[in-house]
């Protein structure tokens, strides 16, 4: 009985790492095929590199304007985060805390519109905020993520401000403090688990975003990794040294992410998907 | 006195909301309106007139538009084929994972990874496996399959959409069964392996039945993906060849934004709200029904 037990943990063991290897072989492929020159790519793609060719990548670097795409994308990022969860968390701070039928109405119309799929708002979007001068603007893009962003942030705010209660505020209120002091002193705090969470999952989808930079940012200067990508493939389609070299470096910044907060993201994902 | 107070908590109030639903109103809510109304026009995104057209638009994709029932059939057995492979691999990996294996967190590091990568550069990625590196591990092997033309035929296509798009889901989809099954108290497992349940048993009686939310879920996020297929689709394929593989969303984005007929988008973007947002509610109903507790 025991014996059998091991064997098949031990086939399991096999069978994932097996699976696990299939999974990273894309990667592999890329990687040594970025360090080749475009002749050797086409004569033995599966060789090991004869001599890396680290040259790719600096072509790939000035020709990808990388240090101001990866700025932009940075830029964007962060300031949508920072965006998001102010306005979102006082949004739903406020609805939680006044039970009324405004309070519902709104409510409802945050939440009734995460069904509506990007597709069918961005023809009328691109026109709205070009009349506003959001457009070709990295403000304007971020007020944009905001404006995407809040519907799901403000849900699970609401969820987890609903849980918090309601006496500590009302003693802070005895003491003097304004309802704004009440909230960022006060509540704010207590929101860190699902301000983390929120992050994680609007950083994910900011920084991997194409089509809403494709449709609102035309000048070359604001273009995001993602975008500026696209335009590479588009010009050097078939040369692949180069191409595989740009490829890297869009994935290593969110690579470099992950193994740093790898247990918030995968926390994150869990708490907001429960939700 | 009292009109004072109520005039505070009023301008409490906006100031909190205030901000994050006028954004909200400005990007998605108006839009989103007047994308109904232009459904009804012959609006070319250029010109200053906008005629109003009735049901033309909806006449015209229903009797008329033989690329959007193809991209529309596509898109469905798309959604069909990469739903049901990303969870069965999803919840297979999760199964493995949660047993008492050494390898267990850094393999679940692997399956993740896909995911955290830009759809769009996924495509990319591989659109160099599919042309360089099957056919050299075709070569090195010898299996017929990796040597076919992947992305140069309407079937093979279809199914490269798939593997890519599995691959990138089931790490994500993974996750969310793993913490589901953890949740999953020991005691009811204990008791149900002192009753004798083992193996297909366990699973069928047990703990499916206890992952059930963690199932809603996983479905409704696998759904939403592929059936708003789009970054990945077009650097992939960008929709080819001969259009066999053109989503729904990339159908959308050409008939407004290249053939600048954005009257006729905006209808075909209508439409494709309504099928999203009945696809999704209906499984959560669906799925929500047949949830148990524990």
């Amino acid at each position: 009985m025991e014996q059998k037990y091991t064997k098949q943990v031990l086939l399991l063991v096999i069978v994932t790492i097996i699976l696990g290897l299939i999974f990273l072989i894309p990667f592999y492929f890329i990687i040594i095929n970025s360090l080749k020159s475009f002749a050797e790519i086409l004569l033995n793609t599966a060789a090991w590199p004869k001599e890396f060719q680290w040259h790719n990548y600096v072509e790939a670097w000035k020709r990808l304007k990388y240090p101001r795409v990866f700025l932009n994308s940075l830029i964007i990022t962060v300031f949508s985060n920072l965006a998001i969860v102010l306005f979102s968390s006082m949004a739903a701070y406020r609805l939680v805390r006044t039970p009324n039928r405004v309070s519902k109405i709104i409510f409802f119309l945050f939440i009734s519109a995460m069904v509506i799929p990007f597709q069918s708002i961005m023809i009328p979007l691109v026109q709205v905020t070009s009349q506003i001068g959001l457009i070709n603007s990295i403000p304007g893009i971020i007020i944009m993520y905001l404006g995407f962003g809040a519907g799901f942030s403000v849900f699970l705010y609401h969820g987890f401000i609903k849980s918090i209660p309601r006496e500590i505020e009302e003693a802070a209120i005895v003491d003097g403090c304004s309802s704004f002091c009440v909230f960022w002193h006060i509540v704010f705090p207590l929101l860190k688990p699902i301000t983390v969470t929120i992050i994680i999952l609007n950083s994910l989808w900011i920084w991997n975003d194409f089509l809403l930079p494709l449709l609102v940012l035309q000048d070359q200067n604001l273009r995001t990794i993602p975008l500026a990508t696209f335009f590479f493939f588009g010009q050097y389609t078939k040369q692949w040294d180069l191409a595989l070299a740009a490829l890297i470096l869009g994935i290593i910044p969110l690579l470099i992410f992950f193994f740093f907060l790898q247990r918030h993201i995968i926390k994150g994902i869990t708490a907001g998907s429960i939700k | 006195m009292f009109n004072k107070t109520k005039f505070k908590q009023i301008l409490t109030y906006i100031s909190f909301v205030g901000p994050a639903f006028f954004v909200f109103s400005i990007i998605v809510i108006i839009p989103f309106v007047l994308g109904m109304y232009y459904s009804f026009t012959d609006w070319n995104g250029v010109s200053g007139t906008i005629k109003w057209v009735g049901i033309d638009n909806f006449f015209q994709i229903f009797t008329n538009d033989l690329q959007v029932k193809s991209s529309f059939l596509f898109t469905i057995k798309f959604t069909l084929a990469s739903v049901i492979l990303t969870n069965l691999l999803g919840f297979l990996l999760a199964l493995s994972l949660t047993q008492s294996l050494k390898t267990k967190n850094i393999l679940r590091t692997v399956f993740f990874m896909p995911n955290l990568i830009a759809g769009l550069l996924l495509g990319f990625i591989w659109q160099f496996i599919f042309v360089k590196g099957f056919s050299s591990i075709g070569e090195i092997t010898g299996f017929s399959v990796f040597q076919l033309p992947w992305l140069g035929d309407a079937k093979t296509a279809f199914w490269g959409i798939v593997i890519v798009s599995v691959w990138q889901g089931a790490g994500y989809i993974m996750i969310i069964y793993i913490a589901s099954i953890l949740n999953i108290p020991h005691e009811v497992i204990e008791a149900a392996r002192i009753d004798g349940a083992s193996g297909w048993n366990m699973l069928r009686y047990i703990m499916l039945p206890l992952i059930r939310p963690a199932i809603t879920i996983c479905l409704f996020l696998s759904i939403a993906w592929s059936f708003k297929i789009f970054d990945l689709n077009f650097s992939l394929t960008s929709g080819g060849p001969f259009k066999s593989t053109e989503s729904l969303a990339i159908n959308i984005y050409t008939e407004a934004f290249v053939n600048n007929r954005y009257g006729l988008g905006a209808a075909k973007a209508f439409l494709f709200f309504i099928i999203v947002a009945t696809i999704t509610t209906f499984q959560v109903f669906y799925t929500k029904k047949k949830e148990v507790e524990a």
